[in-house]
């Protein structure tokens, strides 16, 4: 029987040249299984005297520990080996495109309407809606055009009747609004708008936002704080804004905003026809014929009305240059917008 | 409205760039849209006197003139012009001048005689297209005089864009008035003196319809020479106004209607019979125009006539009948008001738009016509000779206009437009404009001019206080508000979650136009009749959509024929469905996908799109209401999809929309490559939510029960689902459908459905016995209803 030393150095070789964990456990079977080298050596203890058992027993002890400890180790090196190895065979190229679906997109006018609609929001305007073919009442007379207006001539109607149209601006929402609700009033109307145009520059459908707000102490100086500030945000741009005197028959005083040129900055170029700015929107305070129209009094409650067209918002923030690219579709183009 | 500026300073004195006049314009209102210049550059045109002419020695066509240029030695001209003659005037371009084109005048020979400049037309110094000989200079002009200045050609002209509510703008004076009051400079009306009547001719004139025209100014006028020559002065500002010049007669009318806003007419006297009437037309009339046009007016069309019939359409058009021509010598001028809503609308109905029915549609001054009559009347006889009977007026004076007298209060100015005015600048403002100014108690009294039909109401005034103060002067306020929160309901789902849920899926939105080619719909939608426009575009674009795929399928074709063979589109928006109680106008969301399943990848196998990819985008769609179960898909027919491959889907049995593969022989009619698969749903019925309800979890496991059943191919995996859940009690707490298996083993026109089912009770931990108890049960319910037997 080979003394204890010569038997742990031995051990110690064997676990040393296990190459893989069953090897390993082959050798922790040898020597510490139930029948193994050590095991044994601790049954055969009884034989032994009484006054060498106990120094025997420890030598034998501790060498069951050197070993457990040298197998343990050697174990967490083989693993880590093993695992290495395999992650080794599962490297992948991460630059491979991920599978599956890819998302697509809002379409731009969508993306600007959504824009529109929560700066608005923000300040409480809630999204009104209403019909886009129209009655004639609301369409013009309620907003002040009667027949034969000029200021029909310049709508270029769709008719189905003598009193049914297509909605030639969102503004018959202003009094579909006021007809249901009593003031204060805060709503901004989005949609499509139909005139009978078709060239580079007019498509015969288009998309408006409409705002209105009637409360008491309302003021052309409100109406100019809350566009100010909307096209500001809106270009995201500390930009220039006037207000020009203009004539719309729903609204008294009445006015067109333009910006400075988004364009070129102010210093003139084709796209704002060397002006330097850009008209973007119409809006007034609302005309007392209109309130007259819907029951509200206009001594008590005065209010503001605007109008924007929203391709037009969208060629200038994305640099469209092309009216049509809306309604084709172009899978080209809408994907620009992602 | 294109206006001189030099034209301006005979009302007021405005020494300031034509830039800065555009833009105080359009800062009041008065929309610029162009500046140009009123001739082309160009300098060493001086004013030449022919004295001499002999024919050119070599060309038959040229002459060779001996002009006067205020120099010691007249020059030696050759010119080709027909008209040229000994002692016209006429503009000569000296050595070194150059004409626009950028031609340069020199020394030259022609045809051997040496020329030392040019004798010129008006087309050569670029102030008219087309000329027919040299530009004629008054006989009092002085040789070498600069042309410049003769013809006061430094000039601008500003193109305005008028608003319609600014008839009164419509004539030099009214944008003087503008101008001066901008400006706060003082304005001068121009003065018109009366003429004396030389004749004591007059001509019977009755308005029968005095609403319509209640004022009718008219004078006879005998012995003009029609042929007579416009001065220059008069066609150089008909030219920048834009007009073009057709003899004294018609050159005074234009000239008055630019210079004072009036439309006038001239008639010729002699070709009038008995007298006039202002009255609507009667039926059966007819009128030839002066452009060579019949009308047959209707009974509101108003009528300028005589005892015999029609002259003219009032305020719009004269007749050939009674125009004056070369032969013309006395004339009968009218100079009348016409109510602004006799004349609206009525030029368009006869394809017409004048320079007259524009002012009259929007107002003419009814205080005008004694004035422009008189002024055109002394334009006349200056030019083309003449003896003027006395002045003829029709007046029906209760239906002449009524100057209002409007309550203007300094608290409104405020309230309306945020800011304080002081009193003595809004009295001023209002004064430049012509208003009279009277004041009662704490507010004034204010009686616009006659001239502005735009104002009527206090808010009116406001309007021109603000924007001759300066709309820039108005502060700009943040706002105040008392807020209170918007309702967030639940129980609705926002429509942006619709369309962020096909945006995830791979759809791109698409906007196409409401209305659609007829045919289109037809091959879609057959059964329902579309609402039609009475005056489309376009034959293509003539009835409103009924559903959304005849948009989004021509999207879809346009994608296809530009090399994009994977399409996926959406949109939403209204359709119109005509209805017995009326036109319904519902948002509806639909798409249309063809292609393959998936963008082109190196992980997944290339698969083409088919139902079921399109149903999983539908479904991920209807599962935003929380209640994906209450929906059905039912197989049923539609005349634009494939009859076995179209389902129409129901909420709680109610129809909300359909599914399916387009049928081919849509597909084919339309263009369409490959298998497109469409959807449309209605959004009202998608949009209604379940609100979260909580249901406790249970803490026992689930047990889990694979069954293979086979059943006849009729037999859909909805109604199975539906029997086994139906016989499944309160256990099953779920059915997985995980294959559908046909071929060996099964026999032929049956099939094998794969089901994993799923039982848990809340309370105890499920025995054998019961799960089995539960499952035979569930298969017995098979047997009996579809007769499915096991598959073993």
């Amino acid at each position: 029987m080979d003394a204890l030393p010569e038997l742990i150095q031995s051990a110690r070789t064997a676990i040393a040249g296990a190459s893989d964990l069953a090897a390993l456990d082959q050798v922790r079977v040898f020597y510490l299984g139930k029948k193994g080298v050590l095991t044994d050596r601790l049954k055969e203890l009884g034989r032994l005297p009484a006054e060498e058992r106990r120094q025997a027993g420890q030598a034998i002890n501790e060498a069951k520990q050197i070993l457990e400890s040298a197998l343990t180790d050697r174990k967490a090196a083989l693993e880590t080996v093993a695992l290495d190895a395999r992650l080794a065979s599962e490297a992948i190229d991460v630059t491979l495109p991920g599978r599956g679906q890819q998302p697509g997109g809002h379409h731009p006018l969508s993306r600007t309407l959504a824009r529109i609609e929560a700066l608005f929001a923000r300040i409480g305007f809630t999204v009104a809606e209403g019909p886009e073919v129209e009655d004639d009442f609301r369409n013009f007379e309620a907003l002040n055009i009667p027949p034969h207006h000029p200021a029909r001539a310049m709508h270029d109607t769709f008719y189905f009747d003598a009193h049914t149209l297509l909605r030639t601006h969102t503004s018959p929402v202003q009094i579909r609004v006021m007809e249901t609700q009593a003031p204060p009033v805060r709503v901004i109307a989005p949609g499509r708008v139909y005139r009978c145009d078709s060239d580079l520059t007019h498509s015969p459908m288009f998309h408006q936002v409409e705002g209105l707000l009637v409360d008491e102490g309302v003021s052309f100086a409100d109406l100019k704080g809350v566009l100010d500030d909307f096209l500001r945000n809106f270009f995201e741009r500390d930009l220039a804004v006037r207000f020009r005197p203009s004539y719309f028959p729903f609204t008294e005083p009445s006015a067109e905003v333009d910006i400075q040129c988004v364009i070129c900055g102010g210093s003139g170029c084709r796209v704002c026809k060397q002006s330097g700015w850009l008209e973007v929107l119409g809006c007034g305070m609302v005309h007392p014929a209109v309130f007259q129209k819907v029951g509200i009094d206009s001594e008590r409650y005065t209010g503001y009305a605007f109008g924007m067209g929203v391709e037009r918002l969208t060629m200038l923030r994305y640099g469209v240059n092309d009216l049509r690219l809306f309604f084709d579709n172009d899978l080209r183009f809408l994907r620009q917008f992602q | 409205m294109k206006v001189s500026q030099r034209w301006l300073r005979d009302w007021v004195d405005l020494a300031v760039s034509s830039a800065d006049l555009a833009a105080q314009l359009t800062m009041a209102g008065l929309e610029v849209d162009s500046v140009e210049p009123a001739a082309p550059a160009f300098d060493r045109i001086v004013v030449g006197r022919v004295v001499d002419l002999i024919p050119h020695p070599n060309a038959d066509r040229l002459r060779v003139a001996t002009v006067d240029v205020g120099q010691a030695e007249p020059l030696q001209i050759v010119c080709g012009a027909p008209n040229v003659a000994v002692g016209m005037y006429a503009p000569t371009a000296l050595i070194g001048a150059v004409l626009p084109g950028d031609f340069t005048i020199k020394k030259s020979k022609l045809r051997g005689v040496e020329s030392l400049g040019m004798l010129c037309s008006a087309k050569e110094l670029g102030l008219a297209e087309i000329s027919d000989g040299l530009l004629p200079l008054p006989a009092d002009s002085t040789p070498g005089q600069s042309v410049r200045q003769l013809l006061d050609l430094d000039d601008s002209l500003i193109e305005i864009e008028l608003t319609p509510n600014r008839g009164d703008c419509l004539s030099m004076e009214g944008i003087a008035r503008e101008a001066a009051t901008q400006y706060r400079r003082d304005f001068t009306p121009l003065p018109v003196a009366e003429i004396p009547a030389a004749l004591s001719d007059v001509f019977p004139v009755a308005l029968l319809d005095p609403a319509d025209c209640p004022r009718y100014i008219g004078r006879v006028i005998r012995g003009v020479d029609p042929t007579a020559e416009t001065p220059l002065w008069m066609k150089e500002r008909l030219r920048r106004a834009g007009v073009r010049s057709l003899g004294p007669l018609v050159d005074v009318t234009n000239y008055v209607m630019l210079e004072l806003g009036q439309p006038m007419h001239a008639f010729d006297l002699n070709r009038l019979n008995g007298g006039i009437e202002v009255r609507r037309a009667r039926p059966g009339e007819k009128l030839e125009l002066l452009n060579g046009v019949v009308v047959e007016p209707d009974s509101e069309t108003l009528l300028i006539a005589d005892h015999q019939g029609p002259l003219a359409l009032a305020g719009i058009m004269g007749g050939e009948i009674s125009s004056c021509t070369e032969a013309t010598r006395d004339v009968f001028l009218e100079s009348a008001f016409f109510a602004p809503a006799s004349i609206a609308g009525r030029a368009r109905r006869y394809g017409l738009q004048t320079d007259s029915s524009y002012r009259f549609e929007r107002g003419v001054d009814p205080q005008l016509q004694r004035r422009a009559a008189e002024r055109a009347t002394q334009l006349l006889i200056a030019m083309a000779g003449g003896q003027p009977g006395p002045l003829i007026e029709a007046v029906s004076t209760e239906h002449v206009p009524v100057k209002p007298i409007i309550r203007l209060r300094p608290e409104r100015i405020h309230k309306l437009l945020g800011m304080t005015v002081d009193g003595a600048e809004v009295e001023e403002i209002l004064r430049r404009l012509g208003m009279a100014i009277s004041s009662e108690g704490n507010h004034w009294l204010i009686m616009p001019p006659s001239s502005r039909f735009d104002l009527t109401l206090e808010e009116d005034l406001i309007e021109e206080i603000a924007r001759i103060y300066g709309y820039g002067q108005v502060p700009s306020n943040r706002p105040l508000t008392r807020l209170a929160m918007t309702p967030q309901p639940e129980g609705r789902v926002a429509l942006d979650r619709f369309r962020t849920v096909l945006v995830q899926r791979g759809f791109q939105e698409a906007i196409t136009y409401s209305f659609v080619d007829p045919a289109v719909q037809r091959l879609l939608d057959p059964n329902r009749e579309p609402l039609a426009l009475a005056n489309p575009i376009s034959a293509d674009l003539a009835v409103m959509r009924t559903s959304l795929w005849p948009g989004l399928l021509k999207a879809l074709v346009h994608n296809q024929k530009r090399q994009q063979a994977r399409v996926r589109l959406f949109e939403h928006g209204l359709i119109f469905v005509p209805a017995e109680a009326g036109l319904l106008q519902e948002a509806w969301i639909g798409g249309v996908i063809v292609g393959a399943a998936l963008p082109e990848q190196w992980g997944a196998p290339a698969r083409t799109a088919d139902f079921f990819d399109l149903k999983a985008d539908v479904e991920a769609l209807l599962a935003l209401s929380g209640e994906p179960e209450a929906f059905a898909f039912v197989a049923a027919a539609h005349p634009a999809l494939h009859p076995g491959q179209s389902a129409r889907i129901e909420r709680a049995g109610e129809p909300v929309g359909w599914l399916g593969a387009l049928h081919p022989r849509v597909a084919r009619a339309l263009d369409v490559e490959g298998d497109s698969f469409v959807f449309e749903l209605r959004l009202a019925n998608l949009q209604l939510a379940r609100t979260p309800a909580f249901r406790e979890l249970s803490r026992f496991p689930a047990s889990r029960r694979d069954l293979a059943i086979i059943v006849d191919e009729t037999v859909t995996s909805g109604a199975i689902q539906s029997c086994i859940r139906q016989h499944g009690g309160e256990l099953l707490r779920e059915v997985r459908l995980f294959d559908v298996y046909r071929g060996k083993g099964v026999p032929e026109g049956r099939k094998s459905l794969a089901l994993g089912l799923i039982l848990q009770d809340l309370s105890h931990n499920l025995t054998d016995s019961v799960v089995d108890e539960v499952v035979s049960g569930i298969i017995t319910g098979l047997a009996e209803r579809f007769g499915a037997t096991l598959r073993v």
